[in-house]
């Protein structure tokens, strides 16, 4: 229960009166005065320093006049635990073995080959959209890798590392992005609109910030079903969004309920510098997306996203801090830099010149870092790199090139799954739309999808 | 909340007559009817025939399972039984969560009065007062499986999560395909419809703007009866569901309610009674109004008319509306929400579309209505539907 709650409680009792007090009585041992007061505490002794406003019950009184001005507070520090030449700076970071360092490398140059090779097929017009997350990559594999199996996922649309990383396969990929009849989405998205129920990963959905009030709502389930049966396993939620969509009202209703209702989630802001063509500085004005957690009484870190040590170490604390008492939120802001174009829909070479691009590619970037971090440990070398890209690359093309071939779901699913029965009106409609097909077999195409039109019968 | 929870108290005290009788400005300026009415006559809830006045009337329901037709009733109002059907949701299972905004203390509308002693702050809660916020917590609640009923203290105020509801909710299912993943847990209360003084924004019946959107369920209950059965059956839906109360039944309509837990069927229309030249189809409250036309014009014109309550106003049951219609050739739709592309406007298409009820009309469809405008405070009685505005549809199109 928070204070500016029941501080409106009493402003309202005081008003309202002989009607209010005709309310108050009707309740059941008279609970509502009772909690007011004791939340309270006792009216303050004249002459005391504190005071009990009951917004803002441990603010001081001042006689100096003064406005809080951001620039007094010195912006929030990056954490780092690996340096670009990948030399372990945080002595304390607890590091993953090598084969567990290896795996999420290469789900790192995963992603990066099958993003190289999906831009191209959607340029050649193969599939009809894509998204990137070059420079992402860490920040996604890091964090996934942190995190429990059975801990619930919300993503925005540039994570595939996450997915990746859980164990989404390059099939699932492809699938999804060909909308064959095995994407498990039925066709239904547009492609890099994943999910995977056995992942644990909600399905994307272009609106942004949508997912974060969600992920609060599933952290406040998963810990009611825990306080009712205490054998199942502590689990949080974590919740993934970019700089741009934490400008949404979603993410300011998300935050402040979740931290009024204590709900064990972590939110974990991308902030690659750019909302397709928006630079930061016209997103916000304050210390980026981190300074704003506090302010909703949220446990806040920002860490450098190119350093996949820092982000693990950092996501590992988050999940023991969000179920500590009870749960609680936790937000992480991870700093990186969106490589690629917003997606295969945008130039972003129209709003910002190449050397900037060029310059973070080489600069700095979470592959080059664990790669150097990897050869320094003496289990990766060229010869190893050479060979992993190329596996890669001929696991993706093999991959696409069999999504590509298969066919379409059924048009019938297309009605399917509006609710979880068919409406009488959807059947009258998927009838009319298979006579209007029959009647003008050749207006219609429907040789790609499974069983024709007859799949509307 | 801000002006809403200050004047909800006299929003649900206005039917009390004894809190009228010493303001007679008061009566004048938003109730009662002209001295000479004959059809404008203030609705008697306590002799309307479509409340349940007695025990027997009340369980007769052939939709009621034989233990609850054998069973007892309970004299309640429409926010008490809600409170019932709402105690016994999270009685019955204990994933049920019950939140928004006031809905700690027991509800601007008492609609959650005890439940936080009985069940604990845990599972009925304040939230902070932000709609988006609110909805998609409850969507992300039942994303895990928890039957979230979310309240929203007024229907005007659903816009801010307006996006939570038709891009995320109403499409959970749709986009999640073969994983499976429903939002069948998740319930959204809101008080709606016009109370005598809400203007503006305490007034809206936006049910046609849900009714646009594929994938959600709109209920809107006539009585305390039904606000119970289709507010457990909103509750078990697989299907997320918008379940409307329209506020000035709180405590104006009265009857005896069955004692336990029942449910009535979504999607499925009732014939509150049967008639043979007209069809008169309503839901909520110009239900009433409805009732008091069909009397007069029965009376007046010596004719027989059905009456159908659509209970669910999305997904609709257009076959019993078709049926009767085929039957009697006549229909008036009333709603108080405005009459462009409102239900009206859907029904009356779905009658003039279909080939077999298009050939047995005599008469024009005719839809009563709130006009094509905002809710003016001083202006309400002659925007919502009254029984002369209803009367007189019905006799033009007996003499069409």
């Amino acid at each position: 229960m928070n204070s500016q709650r029941i501080g409106g409680c009493l402003l309202r009792v005081s008003r309202r009166g002989m009607k209010s007090a005709s309310v108050m009585r009707s309740r059941p041992n008279g609970g509502w005065t009772g909690r007011c007061h004791s939340t309270m505490g006792p009216s303050q002794k004249p002459g005391a320093a504190g005071v009990r406003f009951p917004g803002a019950v441990d603010s001081k009184f001042t006689s100096s006049l003064s406005f809080e001005h951001p620039s007094a507070y010195t912006a929030i520090p990056t954490y780092r635990a690996m340096s670009p030449e990948g030399e372990i700076l945080d002595p304390s970071v607890v590091l993953p073995s090598d084969d567990a360092a290896l795996e999420m490398y290469l789900n790192m140059i995963g992603v990066s080959i099958m993003d190289v090779i999906m831009v191209e097929a959607q340029r050649q017009g193969r599939l009809s959209f894509y998204m990137p997350s070059q420079g992402e990559e860490g920040t996604c594999v890091g964090t996934a890798a942190a995190l429990e199996k059975d801990d619930v996922i919300f993503s925005q649309y540039r994570e595939a590392g996450v997915f990746m990383q859980r164990g989404y396969t390059l099939e699932d990929f492809m699938n999804q992005l060909f909308a064959n009849r095995k994407d498990k989405g039925r066709g239904r998205s547009m492609p890099v609109h994943y999910g995977s129920k056995e992942l644990n990963i909600h399905t994307i959905s272009s609106p942004l910030a949508t997912q974060i009030p969600h992920a609060a709502g599933a952290a406040y389930a998963l810990k009611m079903q825990r306080l009712s049966n205490p054998s199942l396993p502590p689990r949080v939620v974590a919740c993934y969004f970019g700089e741009g969509a934490a400008s949404e009202g979603d993410f300011h209703g998300a935050l402040n309920i979740a931290a009024t209702r204590s709900c064990p989630v972590i939110f974990i802001c991308r902030n690659n510098g750019y909302a397709i063509s928006t630079p930061t500085l016209e997103q916000y004005r304050g210390d980026g997306i981190a300074s704003r957690g506090t302010g909703y009484g949220i446990d806040t870190i920002r860490v450098d996203g190119n350093d996949i040590w820092a982000v693990l170490e950092v996501t590992k604390r988050a999940r023991e801090l969000a179920l500590k008492d009870g749960g609680r939120p936790v937000l992480i802001e991870a700093m990186s830099y969106r490589i690629s174009h917003h997606s295969t829909s945008d130039d972003s070479f129209a709003y910002r010149a190449r050397i900037e691009v060029e310059d973070w590619k080489r600069r700095d970037n979470p592959i080059t870092r664990l790669r150097k971090y990897l050869e320094k440990r003496g289990v990766w070398d060229e010869a190893k790199e050479i060979e992993a890209r190329t596996n890669i690359k001929k696991g993706v093309l093999k991959a696409l090139s069999e999504a590509e071939k298969e066919k379409k779901p059924p048009i019938k699913a297309m009605f399917e799954d509006v609710y979880e029965e068919m409406t009488p009106e959807l059947r009258c409609q998927m009838e009319d739309l298979r006579r209007v097909m029959e009647e003008y077999p050749a207006e219609y195409d429907v040789g790609e999808f499974e069983g024709g039109s007859a799949s509307l019968r | 909340m801000r002006i809403p929870s200050r004047l909800s108290h006299s929003f649900v005290n206005s039917t009390n007559p004894s809190r009228i009788i010493h303001n007679t400005r008061f009566l004048k300026a938003y109730s009662t009817h002209p001295p000479q009415a004959r059809l404008n006559k203030k609705i008697d809830y306590a002799s309307t025939a479509i409340l349940c006045h007695s025990k027997s009337s009340a369980l007769q329901n052939p939709e009621f399972s034989p233990g609850i037709q054998n069973g007892t009733t309970k004299r309640m109002n429409l926010f008490q039984s809600i409170n019932d059907a709402l105690s016994l949701a999270l009685s019955i299972d204990e994933t049920t969560l019950v939140f928004g905004e006031d809905v700690g203390f027991g509800g601007v509308f008492r609609c959650t009065g005890g439940l936080a002693e009985l069940y604990g702050s845990e599972r009925v809660f304040n939230t902070p007062l932000c709609e988006q916020g609110i909805i998609g917590f409850a969507i992300g609640a039942a994303a895990e499986g928890m039957k979230a009923v979310a309240e929203i203290q007024f229907a005007d105020y659903v816009y801010p999560a307006f996006d939570q509801l038709v891009n995320e909710a109403a499409k959970w299912r749709y986009r999640d395909g073969d994983h499976g993943r429903g939002l069948g847990g998740l319930t959204v209360r809101m008080p709606c419809g016009a109370v005598g003084h809400g203007a503006l924004y305490h007034s809206q019946s936006p049910e046609s703007l849900f009714t646009h959107i594929p994938g959600l369920r709109v209920i809107m209950p006539r009585s305390p009866i039904q606000a119970k059965g289709l507010l457990l059956s909103a509750i078990q839906s697989p299907d997320p569901c918008i379940f409307m109360e329209p506020k000035a039944l709180y405590r104006a309509a009265v009857e005896d309610v069955p004692v336990g837990a029942y449910t009535l069927p979504l999607s499925v229309a009732e014939i509150v009674k049967p008639g043979e030249d007209l069809t008169l189809i309503s839901y909520g409250n110009p239900m009433y109004t409805c009732s008091a036309a069909l009397e007069a014009a029965e009376r007046d014109l010596g004719i027989s008319i059905e009456l159908i309550d659509l209970r669910t106003v999305y997904p609709w049951d257009k076959e019993t509306v078709l049926k009767s219609v085929r039957k009697t050739g006549r229909c008036v739709v009333v709603h108080e929400s405005m009459i462009n592309a409102g239900i009206g406007a859907e029904v009356a298409a779905s009658i003039q579309e279909d080939k077999e009820t298009f050939l047995k009309m005599e008469a024009p469809v005719s839809r009563v209505a709130g006009w094509s405008i905002h809710m003016p405070l001083v202006y309400e009685k002659f925007n919502v539907p009254d029984v002369a505005r209803v009367y007189d549809a019905i006799k033009k199109s007996i003499e069409y």
